[in-house]
């Protein structure tokens, strides 16, 4: 049975950097990458002015929160040292006041852009916004991107090693919040010298994050940028994720959580779990045009249940699980899901109003025409009560076929309010209070 | 657009915005439906010492609000105004769009619910030389100040001075002043200005007092 990855608009993996199954051919981008044209990778490190690439960068690791300054966790649980894997692309100003930090969604890491060698086939995440001229230009910009607490790509998580020194944490991991993930990253923003950031960007669960930035640190950003997220998330929201760690529970290989040391841990679960979240990422037109109910091979059907990827969805699907079991830790996936169903600013802060009186930062919030896991009316809701309190909001419901991935996708869209948006946040200067 | 057919002085936007500005105490809340790339907000803000906030849908419009480094909320006015809090504003401008919008009842009300006054610019289709066209010709009326065939035209309303006045009388609200524009000019209490304005700004109020 053979697996093919299919590439084109609307498919583009949402949360991670599976790019060979992603391609930006349909958008007529220059630069194109993976396995299909390696050698134009190999342009893109050599000589990154040329195609807005930050070339060759490196993942760097700091230890927070060091012993008796331990963190306490909105759960009760205490940790430290916490362990935060980031990476900076451009440079700091002398007057420290142009960095920008990205917040990753739920399974992104802190490799945004760039690439980790020059062989290095897959750029980071968010490569086609993070670079010289583009939406977040590292040539005017200092951008900071950190893997979250309970993440499984070099920061602290239940992956890692125990404090206790009895193997890694597993399910024994203190419970953890976006509020706890924020109060860790804003720990590094000032391990990295910096008081206030420029702007504070992210999607989905990176927008919840810039949220949670806003009310606990408002005089730390003078932006915060907020991508197809909202102040919770809403029921539909939970309901997928609980499918999600449904199957990775229920999955023999999991064990509670302590499969460190096992050949296998619960594979098929999380897997599974991937293909459910994806389809979440998706709209009901990408998924249409990417898909329809095209075979994967040949035009009649084979009359053969077993045959799981028959349908070209399918098979895209089993994809996604796959690349997806090879990066991420089921462990980290439950603690993040339920990370993000506990997120309601409103309840966090007394209520909405309160969580945002404080800040004096400019709100950019965009939300996407089809998105379906955050619907525009979540990012009004947002906007409606910043303008309660009096907050400098913009508000565009971008026009997009791509869903909830959208804003991984449309770069050009996003980078075009974006870019004069910051330009004028930062020549207003640092108007530190 | 027909050549043979007679044009109108078309609408002179900056003497539009400096007729809007005029209105508009230094200081205050103001918020612009359909406010464009933010030309007069930008104006507002940086002479006015306004606070001000955009309403457009258009999104390279609003692109070049952000530009002059305005808030915007993308919305169609046609939505009404849910994301507006009551009272937010003082003034609320909405220029030469009301004849665009497909309920001008609710948008007159949704105006004077987020502020306390609105500045209205309409065209004024009872123009003697539109209502001219109509007679002579039997054809809906392509001008400069409505350069558009009637089945391809943002105008999905057709009103007269008269008319306005009408409606706003209608839901209760009061035209504090009128002031009509002929030939590109603001002349208050013109005569015939039915006849002979082009458009006209409104000024309107939740009271009369």
């Amino acid at each position: 049975m053979q697996e093919v990855p299919l590439s084109g608009p609307g498919v583009r993996d949402c949360h991670n950097r599976d790019r060979t199954a992603s391609a930006d051919k349909a958008h007529g981008l220059a630069r194109r990458r993976g396995v299909i044209e390696p050698m134009a990778i190999e342009m893109s490190t050599t000589n990154p002015a040329d195609d807005g690439s930050v070339g060759v960068v490196e993942t760097q690791t700091v230890t927070l929160f060091e012993p008796p300054a331990t963190l306490t966790l909105a759960g009760g649980g205490r940790l430290g040292p916490v362990t935060v894997a980031y990476e900076t692309y451009g440079t700091l100003s002398p007057e420290r006041d142009n960095a920008i930090f990205i917040c990753h969604a739920l399974t992104g890491d802190a490799h945004a852009a760039g690439v980790h060698d020059s062989s290095d086939e897959k750029p980071g995440w968010w490569d086609d916004f993070v670079g010289p001229g583009k939406g977040l230009d590292t040539d005017r910009y200092y951008v900071i991107c950190a893997n979250v607490l309970g993440g499984c790509q070099g920061t602290t998580g239940p992956g890692t090693t125990s404090s206790d020194g009895d193997g890694p944490w597993g399910l024994r991991f203190p419970f953890l919040t976006v509020d706890d993930i924020v109060r860790v990253h804003a720990g590094l923003v000032e391990h990295l010298g910096i008081s206030r950031l420029l702007a504070v960007i992210g999607g989905s669960l990176g927008g919840m994050q810039v949220l949670e930035w806003a009310a606990r640190f408002p005089d730390r950003l003078r932006s915060a940028i907020v991508l197809a997220s909202g102040a919770k998330l809403a029921a539909r929201g939970i309901a997928f994720n609980a499918i999600g760690r449904r199957a990775i529970l229920v999955d023999p290989g999991f064990n509670d959580g302590n499969y460190y040391d096992q050949d296998e841990g619960p594979r098929f679960g999380l897997a599974l779990a991937r293909m459910v979240a994806h389809i979440t990422y998706l709209s009901e037109d990408s998924i249409e045009l990417k898909f329809g109910r095209r075979l994967q091979q040949g035009d009649s059907f084979a009359y053969d249940l077993t045959r799981e990827t028959e349908f070209q969805v399918e098979s895209y699907l089993h994809y996604q699980g796959k690349r997806f079991v090879e990066r991420f830790d089921a462990n980290s996936y439950l603690f993040l899901t339920r990370a993000m169903d506990y997120f309601d600013l409103a309840s966090t802060h007394g209520s909405l109003t309160r969580a945002f009186a404080q800040t004096e930062a400019r709100f950019l919030v965009t939300s996407y025409s089809t998105d379906w896991l955050f619907p525009a009316s979540q990012g009004r809701e947002v906007v409606r009560t910043l303008l309660d309190v009096g907050r400098d909001v913009t508000f565009v419901e971008f026009d997009s076929v791509y869903g909830h991935d959208a804003f991984l996708i449309e770069h050009a869209q996003l980078a075009g309010v974006v870019v004069p948006f910051l330009e004028q946040t930062f020549a207003r200067g640092t108007n530190v209070p | 657009m027909n050549a043979s057919r007679y044009s109108m002085p078309g609408f002179d936007s900056g003497l539009i915005d400096e007729l809007l500005l005029d209105q508009v105490d230094s200081g205050s809340r103001v918020i612009d439906l359909g406010c464009g790339d933010g030309r007069l907000l930008a104006r507002l803000r940086d002479e006015r010492n306004c606070q001000v906030l955009g309403i457009e849908l258009g999104l390279v419009e609003l692109t070049g609000a952000i530009g002059r480094g305005l808030s915007v909320i993308q919305t169609d006015l046609d939505r009404g105004l849910d994301d507006i809090p009551d009272d937010s504003f003082d003034t609320a401008v909405l220029s030469q769009t009301l004849q665009e919008v497909r309920r001008p009842t609710t948008v007159l009300r949704e105006m004077l619910r987020v502020a306390q006054r609105a500045l209205i610019v309409v065209p004024n289709f009872g123009h003697w030389r539109v209502r001219l066209k109509v007679v002579q010709q039997g054809r809906a009326p392509v001008t400069d100040a409505l350069p558009y065939e009637w089945y391809d035209t943002p105008n999905l309303h057709v009103c007269s001075m008269h008319d306005i006045r009408d409606l706003v009388e209608q839901l209760g609200f009061f035209v504090i002043r009128e002031i009509p524009i002929i030939k590109g000019r603001p002349v208050e209490r013109a005569w015939w200005a039915n006849l002979r304005a082009d458009s006209a700004l409104y000024v309107v109020e939740r009271t009369g007092e």
